[in-house]
């Protein structure tokens, strides 16, 4: 059973006067089949921990480790911990003009897959994928994100993640900028992902709209760089009724 | 409507629309248009139409001190049924009537050369097959004419292929019929220490269309001067073009589109990619609407995608504007950086660093080759491309 554990991770960004530290010593084990729930104020460092799973070079990862079943992630290059099963669904993802979706989708399942897929299938896979998710046809010709509304971005990223079928999928604020059908649409999208119990889901988000569709294992709340508290759906309840307030005030004064 | 974005540190990317009584397209140029070599001073580099040209790099063809050596460059025409194809001296009265040098190296060529080719296509005929010319530099300097003359409501697609080694200095004249239609590749894929001066003349005749397409890979200095002039209304021009510029090489397009008749049009697409340590792309885009010319539509593009640190890129569209009874008329230059960002999303999604640089060059390029039309050059650019490309990682 695929897990991934992160052991006291630290991460910095380059800031004006030096490095800053953004992730101040996080531990978080996430096993095949659950959800978590990351919760947490704006510029807590939640999207930093996403990202630095996924190996942006932006972010320098100081001290602590990341494995998957046992693997060192860190080590690991972007495209290898695609490959070894890690995912990010990105909160902006970028547009790459003159790379159409349908090559796109392809050569990253090509990519993760170890081998191209059989035409005839892929072509079924990806029009069933999209039609779930109500995407048009013509979406497959668009190059990747170009003029994507941000609805359409985000149905793309769940359209990836239903393909690539990762061990381990991160969703970073995917709830953002979504009304309420769009909400609707990508959260099935996502719970049809973990209905197959093999993924392990990380589900960042700011606020507790997406959790009525996405019911999560675990919430965890995340101030100042690291896990405040953690408890179960009813955490999110708690934060609904009484905001972040509290973690605030106790990462400042921490 | 000029845009520039994410420029590097060492490029310029400079762009106007000038309403003017009088042309400065014209007047900025150190000497009027002429055959004579004389008529043009030996440029120094400070002057407008030189100022980007490395020219102690030109091998002595600016300042008269390259001289032709025997068989310096060979040049070959496969021509299919239709096509006369003569070798002729120079004082055949069909050389120079689509346009004079404007410079003194495209005049040099001019006061310079032996023989001309002149290619001509009857009247009426629609050729199947293109025409081939292959010019190959055997390591020596030469002066070159060449003139594609296409008769009324011809079509043909010509190819030109450069190789080899070879110091050139050449005019080249489209002279386009009534309703004609030519189709023209000019590849330079020269040895890496070849010197390349060429000017295009096109004469576009009424209702005709002229499809100028400038493929630029090799060579140590290239600068290719393609320009466009309509002899009656109702013509149409296209101007793609694509370069790969790798360190130390100085690829330079400078393009005029003289709107000198009323209701024709204009396209003009480049696109280039650039790596390496002292890579130099210039781009000069100059499209120029006369007082007569009403109805005129035309737009004009250059888009620079910089792979690595130390190219420069010079990007300069100048859009001049004689007439307001215009159907359009438009420009944009960009130069970006290959966007870490865009390899970040590819690579997050497991595809090799490599494949996802290739993926995005591939794509940058995409949609200027497909309108290029003809399937086997279009495959042997994106073969090339994919080639410049594996030499870079």
């Amino acid at each position: 059973m695929a897990t991934l554990e992160i052991h006291d991770l630290h991460v910095s960004v380059e800031a004006e006067n030096g490095p800053r530290e953004i992730l101040k010593g996080v531990d978080l084990t996430i096993k095949q089949g659950e959800t978590h729930a990351v919760m947490g104020p704006n510029g807590s460092g939640k999207s930093t921990l996403a990202y630095s799973l996924a190996g942006h070079p932006k972010y320098t990862v100081t001290g602590g480790t990341v494995t998957l079943d046992g693997e060192d992630v860190l080590e690991m290059s972007v495209d290898e911990r695609a490959r070894a099963g890690v995912f990010l669904a990105m909160q902006y993802p970028v547009e790459v003009p003159g790379v159409s979706v349908s090559n796109f989708l392809r050569t990253s399942a090509t990519a993760v897959r170890g081998e191209a897929p059989k035409l005839r299938t892929w072509v079924k896979e990806v029009k069933e994928a999209m039609a779930e998710l109500q995407m048009d046809p013509s979406f497959a010709e668009r190059n990747v994100n170009e003029g994507f509304s941000g609805g359409e971005k985000k149905r793309h990223e769940i359209l990836q993640l239903e393909l690539l079928k990762p061990k381990i999928a991160i969703l970073d604020e995917t709830d953002s900028g979504l009304d309420v059908d769009a909400l609707r649409i990508v959260s099935e999208g996502v719970n049809r992902v973990r209905g197959t119990g093999e993924v392990g889901t990380l589900l960042i988000t700011h606020y507790t709209r997406i959790l009525r569709y996405i019911k999560p294992d675990f919430v965890h709340v995340f101030a100042n760089g690291r896990i405040a508290e953690s408890g179960g759906a009813e955490l999110a309840d708690q934060l609904e009724n009484e905001g972040y307030d509290k973690y605030v005030k106790g990462g400042a004064s921490a | 409507m000029a845009e520039a974005q994410n420029i590097p540190a060492g490029s310029t990317t400079a762009g106007s629309i000038a309403v003017a009584a009088e042309s400065t397209v014209a007047t900025r140029m150190s000497a009027p248009p002429s055959f004579d070599v004389a008529d043009f001073p030996v440029p120094h580099g400070r002057e407008e139409e030189w100022r980007f040209t490395p020219l102690e790099r030109l091998r002595g063809l600016h300042d008269g001190t390259a001289v032709a050596s025997g068989e310096g460059v060979k040049v070959d025409i496969e021509a299919p049924e239709g096509v006369t194809v003569e070798t002729v001296g120079r004082d055949d009265e069909r050389l120079g009537k689509a346009g004079k040098p404007v410079d003194r190296v495209a005049a040099q060529a001019y006061s310079s050369f032996e023989k001309a080719s002149v290619v001509t296509v009857a009247k009426d005929a629609v050729l199947t097959e293109p025409i081939r010319i292959a010019v190959h530099g055997r390591g020596g300097t030469a002066f070159g004419h060449q003139v594609i003359e296409l008769g009324a409501f011809a079509e043909a697609v010509v190819v030109i292929d450069h190789t080899g080694d070879a110091v050139l200095a050449a005019n080249v004249d489209y002279v386009l019929g009534d309703g004609a239609k030519l189709t023209v590749v000019s590849v330079q894929d020269w040895d890496e220490k070849a010197v390349h001066v060429a000017q295009h003349n096109a004469l576009v005749g009424r209702d005709a269309s002229f499809k100028s397409v400038v493929v630029t890979f090799g060579g140590d200095v290239v600068r290719i001067h393609p320009r466009v002039a309509y002899a009656a209304p109702g013509g149409e021009a296209e101007l793609f073009g694509l370069y790969f510029t790798d360190a130390g090489q100085h690829q330079e397009h400078r393009l005029l589109v003289d709107h000198n008749t009323p209701h024709c049009k204009s396209n003009v697409a480049y696109k280039g990619a650039l790596q390496g340590e002292g890579a130099h792309a210039v781009w000069i885009g100059d499209v120029l609407i006369q007082a007569a010319a009403e109805g005129t539509d035309t737009y004009e593009l250059n888009r620079n995608l910089v792979l690595t640190d130390g190219a420069r890129v010079d990007s300069v569209p100048n859009l001049e504007i004689e007439t307001g009874e215009i159907a359009g008329a438009g420009h944009a230059s960009a130069t970006g950086r290959f966007d870490d960002e865009q390899l970040f999303y590819l690579m997050a999604r497991g595809i090799p660093e490599t494949e996802a640089r290739r993926l995005v060059v591939r794509g940058f390029f995409a949609e200027l080759v497909q309108q290029i039309g003809l399937p086997d050059v279009q495959e042997r650019l994106i073969a090339k491309i994919e080639a410049e490309l594996e030499a870079s990682v």
